[in-house]
Parts: structure tokens; sequence; C-alpha cells
């Protein structure tokens, strides 16, 4: 703590006072940690026993067989593979296009100095900042009434549609990756542009060739945490999709609840399944998750 | 034209701002679409439905037709939600009570979390997992996830602290005069991760010198948070507050999952939503509800970017 700058001798005492505090800090610390831990690994353990099991020795009891029927059951009643397949026709092209959108409004606004930069930045910040019900009417009735041809949507509407959905998580989610890529644009040093300027190289060469790659763990940040909040969403496809079958996964859990009605074990089952993507994603990369998140809390 | 620009700007020799820009017609067009498509998608989905939603709430569509059929209506939207329409003021105070909480025990409880795991103690990256865990998770899921702890008879804490098979139990979501704190248990779960994370950021980028400082001062720990620790963290806080309001007004997900927001669990953004896909569809009423929410979140929302901009110039 600060004992690393005073002298050694008050180092020691300035220890020696810590040690008890540092036990109580350990037992609060660990005793939040298992309840934080509880609910997920409470599902976890209600999800590996058959009802038959829980039904006859109760919930809180030492289980007498473990198996994975709820697991399959909920995988084929509740259609999870279709669900998780839809959930990535949504998720990547959104990613794509949202990193693509805010990378290219991030480099205008960064590396020149036009008069509309400050009034741009907070045309797409304040978007990601309202409340998604704020538009959500309207957006309803646009989307019953904007066609697409038959090849972009089987409804011919944007309504109930692949392309519907990703739309408008791209338009919500680019104002906070334009944020945080300005931000990070502007730290890389305008010589870089400038020597390319000087060779003769478009604009476009100067994004996409030098500004774009050196952008690159920014972007990665950004895809970490875009995926997670794409495929957890759930308010878009609820109301701009009327069929079941076409849902994402998350949303899909309104079905779910129909169909289990309730066997705890098997939606116990069903939301470590629609968990475990985004608990992947957190485990694997989460240096990326929280530096994207901690980016866009700071300042430019 | 590429010309005629090229010959302005360069006769022109180092203009205001940053650096002299030589920019050719055809970069011009380039820095046009990159800017251009975004804005369009950006106004025409978020901008367009939000200036919409304040003007259908002085009218009185009922969505059937064109908007054309349409007719002012005045304040009459606003007056009916908030004289004969129920759910209405319910929802409120549900709101209020759902930012209360969040702002009063949610957020302290992060920032407690993350000033004591900003102590270098051992295991500290193995709490932040922990702790941060559940941000991941949607609130839909989170909604799936506690139902198995609070169902009355199935559910973890009954059967822990009671025998669900004899007596009565408490239904904690059924009953509405529990749901909504059962609600904001499992909701702090998920937000005091969040805001410790971006405490834990400030912190780490506060000057160490300013908490030895207070220490050699002989500052008890919480004085020193409070008068040295706590202010340099403004920058931070207005981030912290920014995110607790607009979390408070977003709610929707996990009330919708747990019982369509009804009994208890009314919230402004489910009433919203009802009078699209819900049983009583009324436009004007989802949208004059949504144009309080817009009020309401204008305030952080400018606080946010002033305080983004005012600070960068100085």
């Amino acid at each position: 703590m600060t004992s690393a700058t005073v002298t050694a001798g008050a180092a020691r005492t300035a220890r020696r006072a810590l040690r008890l505090p540092r036990v109580g800090l350990h037992a609060f610390l660990v005793a939040t940690a298992i309840v934080w831990l509880a609910p997920v690994a409470w599902a976890v353990f209600t999800s590996f026993r058959p009802y038959a099991d829980t039904a006859k020795y109760g919930y809180v009891s030492v289980p007498h067989t473990l198996s994975l029927v709820n697991y399959r059951n909920a995988w084929t009643q509740g259609e999870i593979p279709k669900h998780f397949l839809n959930s990535m026709i949504i998720t990547l092209p959104a990613i794509a296009l949202i990193l693509l959108f805010a990378a290219s409004v991030a480099f205008v606004v960064a590396r020149f100095s036009f008069w509309f930069n400050v009034p741009l930045l907070i045309f797409f910040m304040a978007a990601n900042l309202l409340p998604q019900q704020v538009i959500i009417t309207p957006l309803y009735e646009m989307y019953l009434r904007i066609p697409l041809p038959n090849w972009l949507s089987d409804t011919g509407l944007a309504y109930d549609s692949f392309i519907g959905l990703i739309a408008i998580n791209v338009a919500f989610q680019t104002g906070f990756c334009t944020f945080v890529l300005s931000n990070y644009m502007k730290t890389i040093p305008s010589s870089l542009g400038e020597a390319a300027r000087v060779d003769g190289a478009s604009v476009f060469r100067q994004f996409w060739g030098i500004i774009l790659p050196l952008c690159r763990p920014a972007l990665a940040a950004l895809a970490t945490l875009e995926f997670t909040w794409i495929y957890n969403d759930f308010l878009w496809a609820v109301v701009l999709m009327s069929s079941g079958d076409k849902r994402p996964i998350t949303s899909s859990l309104t079905n779910l609840q129909g169909v289990f009605f309730t066997d705890n074990n098997l939606i116990a089952a069903a939301s470590v399944l629609v968990a475990l993507p985004t608990l992947i994603v957190f485990a694997a990369l989460q240096r990326q998750f929280i530096s994207g998140l901690t980016l866009g809390a700071q300042k430019g | 034209m590429a010309i005629d620009i090229a010959t302005r700007v360069g006769t022109g020799g180092a203009r205001r701002g940053k650096r002299a820009v030589r920019l050719s017609g055809r970069d011009r067009v380039t820095i046009g679409v990159m800017a251009g498509v975004p804005l369009l998608v950006v106004g025409g989905l978020i901008w367009f439905p939000t200036i919409a939603s304040v003007v259908l709430s002085f009218t009185n569509w009922d969505g059937i037709g064109g908007v054309t059929t349409a007719h002012w209506v005045g304040t009459e939207n606003y007056r009916q939600i908030a004289t004969i329409y129920p759910p209405f003021w319910p929802a409120v105070k549900h709101n209020l009570i759902w930012l209360g909480f969040l702002a009063f025990v949610a957020t302290p409880f992060g920032l407690l979390l993350a000033y004591q795991l900003d102590k270098r103690i051992r295991g500290s990256r193995v709490y932040q997992s922990i702790f941060f865990m559940p941000v991941v998770l949607s609130f839909a899921i989170i909604g799936f996830i506690w139902q198995l702890i609070y169902s009355p008879t199935q559910g973890l804490i009954n059967n822990l602290f009671s025998d669900p098979s004899h007596g009565p139990v408490t239904d904690w979501l059924g009953n509405p005069k529990l749901n909504l704190w059962a609600v904001l248990v499992a909701v702090c779960w998920r937000h005091a991760g969040y805001i410790m994370i971006l405490y834990l950021a400030g912190l780490k980028a506060l000057d160490p010198s300013l908490r030895e400082a207070a220490a050699i001062d002989g500052a008890g720990e919480w004085h020193a948070f409070r008068t040295v620790v706590f202010p340099a963290l403004r920058p931070i806080n207005i981030v912290i507050i920014v995110v607790t309001v607009i979390e408070a007004l977003r709610a929707f997900d996990i009330v919708y999952i747990i019982n369509r927001g009804r009994n208890g669990l009314e919230l402004l953004s489910v009433l919203v939503t009802n009078n699209i896909i819900g049983e009583a569809s009324r436009i004007g009423y989802g949208s004059a509800i949504a144009v309080i929410l817009i009020v309401i979140s204008i305030i952080p929302i400018v606080v946010f970017v002033w305080s983004n901009f005012s600070e960068k110039q100085a």
C-alpha cells in the first residue's frame, strides 16, 4: 500500500498494524466472493441433477444421480442450436459494421480539424446513451413500413428480419465505439499521417493502411465487448421480431419459459448453455473486455 | 472541382487548425462517405425515431394506417397517463426506487470492492474476475438464474432456510411487496461488479503520492478516502453517475423475463413496450412515456458530454 515509500522502520510498524485488518479484509472478500459465485454455482449444480433426483431428495441435498439429461432436453426442446445460429447471424456482421463505421468517424474526428468535429462526436455519443425505449415505438412502426427485397428479408419488411436487427444494433452501438476509437486515435502521433501524406497517400490509404492497423488493440477490446452486448440483447429482438424461431438466443428465453414451464432443472441447464458463450469469451479475453470498458470511461 | 479545391487550399497556405490539410477532391469524397454513411444510419435509426416519439406523443395516432390519419391532441396523452392510466405512478415509483437502490447501495458497494482490491492484496485478480463475472451475463439470463434462487418451492433460499413442503412459503418474486427488492438484489449482483471495474481504473490512474500524503498526515483511512481519494476521482465519478442513471432508466429485461413487468414490477420501460407489443397498444401513451424518459435522460447525457468536452479544452 503506502509502505513502499515511507522509511523502512515505519514500514515495519505499518505492516504489523496492517496484519489484523488484512485478515478481516480477506474474510470480507472471501465471503463476498462466495455470495457472488453462489447463483451461478447453484444453476450449474441444479442443471446436472435429473428432475426425479431433486423431487425425491429435495433441491438442497446430496445428489444421488448426476446426468446430462437436462442439457439434452434443453438443447432439443428449446431448439438451442437454431437460436445460437440466429445470434451469430446477427452478432458477427453487426460487430464488423460497428467497428468499420466507428473507426471511419473516429478517423475523421481525430485526424482532421474540421469545425464539425465536436458536434459530430456528440451526435454519435449521445445516441448511445439514450434509453432504448425512447425510440422503440416509432422504430417499430418504421420497421413495419420499410420494404426490403425478399433476398434480404423473407417477410419483405425490416420488421421480423435479421437485417433489421443488425441495423438497429449497429446504429445503437456505433456511438460508444466511435467515442473510444477517437480517443485512441488521438494518441497516435500526427507525424505518422503526415509522412504518408507527403508521400502522396490518399486519405483512404492513411486510414486503412496506417491508422487502422495501429488501432488493433482497441478494436480487439471493442469487438469483445460488442460481442457480449449484442449477444445479450433482449429488447430489440423481443419488439422487432415476431417469429419465435428467428429470434436470437437471449430473446428466445421468453419462448423457453413456456416450453419448460416450471421444471427448474431444465431452466438451469438452459441458463448455463445460454450463458456459456459470454462466460467463455470473458474467461479467454478478460483483459480486452475490461480495457474496452475502461477506455470508454476515460477522457480523451 | 478537384483542382479548384486544391488551389484554394493551396493558396490558403497554413490554414487555421492543427496543420495545413491539403485535401484533393477524391479525399473530400472519402471523408464525406466515412462520416456520412454512419451519420445517416445513426440519424435515421436513432435520432429520427427520437424526434418522432416527441411528435407522436402529442397525437392520437393508433398505428393503423398512415401517419396522416393522426390528429393533434395537445397534452391529452400526458394528462391521461397521469390520471387514468393505473400502472403509470407505480412505474415511476419503481424506477425511482431502482435508481435509489443503484445509487445508494449497488454503486457504493462497487466502490468499496474497488477500493479494497486496489490495495495490493494477494489474489486481487481472482477476486476481480469473480466480482466482474455477472457483468458479462445478460439481464435476461440473470432473471433466469435468480428464479432458481427465489422459486417458492424449488428455490435455494426457501429450501435452505425452511422446509417448503410444510407450511407457507415466501414467494419472493410473486409477492408485490417483496419482488422489487428481490429483483434489485439480483441487479446489484451485476451492477456492483461493473462499477468496481470502472473505479479500479480510476484508482489506478490516481497519483499514489496523494494517498501517501494523506497517510503521513496521520489521517485515518476513512478520512483520507473521504477528503483526498474520493474528490480526486471526480472525472470517474461523473461517468459512474451517468452509468447509474442510464442503467436505472433502461431497466427492462429482468422484470420482463420474470413476470412481464406486472404485479409490483411495473417500470416505465415496460409500459412503453406494452403499448407496442402488449395487449393494449396506444402509440400516444407509449410515446408520451418515452418523452418522459428523454427528459430525464437528457440530464446525465448533457452532464457527460459537457464534462468530457469542457475538460478536454482545459
